[in-house]
């Protein structure tokens, strides 16, 4: 699905890597360990297209990378893109339909993350797991084959840690891949690519 | 267009609900056409000529205030990651904003400034083409801002960086708009400048999308 080739990554003069290859596959999940700063959060952006590589390819199997990258990719960053002044019902709405979400998706979405209560209130009333459920709730109703997630546990308590994990094996069982920079270890069995110790 | 229209009702309710909408554009601007006549001493005789200039002026530096708020906000909360990989190009998405800019800004401006405009001492025969020329104005001032707001990304004080880029812009629209009130206070036809301010305004929503996309771009990286 997604295969990046003698990649070069840099953050003005620092370089993070050179010549990285890595592959996903359907199915797969891949996480991506190493220090603060060895370049995990870059090499997501690289994928989705947001920070131009210094060298090296990053190809999509079934699409062109525009067209992979508007509707093959979700993207889950450190920010969530949550408003704080909408409520969760609306921004929900917004997220999941900009990524081509229908009403039978999001109404999907919510009854798996359990967000029916927390919809009705402001974005800034809810807490950092809850936000996190609620941004979570895109991939969900919106099905793209690649999950690419920066941290995507970090605010969650146990049970909702083991609810999202059974949610990507799931999406990994319907031929979906994710790509994920983590610190703490999945709850699903992945493939480690360790970016080193930064530089 | 589903997603355009998800987007642009979005951008609509933000407008509207958060700091920097239609109220505080219209306080602005009134308070703006109030104080400008008060400075120059009041006398209706010495404002009657320059009332259509004092009028647009107003009306573009009040279509900056809010200009901040259209991308700077979604870069900083990571929704503008969220929406570039929605599924509609970022050209499109600097069009949805900028017209939903001026929907929430430049409508509500084109409403009140007719009545300023007569305040000011131009002929109340000329309200209509006050605020026709205020709403076609106000596009392009939308446009040229989106652009601006977008290559301000990033930048510490952006609003200050926004100002800076977008006045210099908004010199033909303010030329030609108030040309066009001071040809019909003359007893002329307004057309010549309003084609212009047209042409304008046409030009705007050219380039404003592919300069604005890139320059998110940029700022993404």
């Amino acid at each position: 699905m997604l295969t990046v080739s003698s990649l070069t990554l840099s953050r003005g003069e620092r370089i993070l890597f050179r010549d990285l290859n890595l592959t996903l596959a359907s199915g797969e999940a891949v996480v991506l360990t190493g220090a603060n700063g060895a370049g995990k959060t870059s090499l997501l952006r690289a994928v989705a297209g947001f920070i131009r590589p210094d060298a090296g390819a990053i190809a999509f199997a079934d699409a062109d990378p525009g067209e992979a990258r508007a509707r093959h990719l979700h993207w889950l960053g450190h920010l969530d893109g949550l408003k704080g002044a909408r409520r969760a019902r609306d921004e929900l709405a917004f997220q999941a339909r900009w990524q081509g979400a229908d009403a039978d998706g999001i109404a999907a979405a919510i009854a798996l993350l359990a967000l029916a209560p927390l919809l009705d209130l402001e974005v800034r009333q809810l807490s950092a797991g809850q936000r996190r459920r609620l941004a979570f709730a895109r991939l969900v109703a919106a099905p793209r084959p690649i999950w690419l997630l920066d941290e995507p546990f970090s605010p969650l308590d146990a049970r909702w840690r083991e609810a999202i994990g059974l949610l990507m094996r799931s999406h990994l069982d319907r031929g979906g891949a994710v790509l994920a920079a983590v610190h703490d270890p999945l709850p699903i069995a992945a493939r480690a690519v360790d970016l080193g110790a930064g530089r | 267009m589903r997603a355009l229209l998800v987007l642009w009702r979005r951008e609509l309710a933000l407008a509207w609900s958060g700091g920097g909408g239609p109220l505080l554009a219209c306080g602005f601007f009134l308070c703006l056409t109030t104080l400008i006549p008060l400075a120059a001493g009041g006398d209706p005789a010495a404002l009657k000529p320059v009332a259509g200039g004092i009028a647009w002026v107003a009306l573009a530096v009040s279509s900056i205030l809010s200009l901040e708020r259209l991308f700077e906000r979604d870069l900083e909360d990571g929704a503008l990651d969220l929406i570039a990989l929605g599924l509609a190009p970022l050209e499109l998405v600097v069009i949805a904003k900028a017209k939903a800019q001026w929907l929430a800004v430049g409508a509500p401006l084109a409403l009140v400034a007719p009545l300023a405009a007569i305040t000011l001492g131009l002929p109340p025969m000329l309200a209509p083409l006050v605020g026709l020329t205020a709403l076609i104005g106000g596009l392009g001032f939308a446009l040229t801002g989106a652009l601006g707001a977008a290559l301000a990304l990033g930048s510490k004080r952006g609003g200050l960086l926004i100002a800076v880029v977008v006045l210099p812009l908004f010199i033909p629209p303010v030329v030609f708009g108030a040309g066009a009130l001071e040809r019909a206070a003359s007893g002329l036809s307004p057309a010549p400048a309003g084609a212009f301010l047209v042409a304008w305004v046409l030009f705007a929503a050219v380039v404003a999308p592919f300069a604005g996309a890139a320059a998110i771009r940029n700022a993404q990286g």
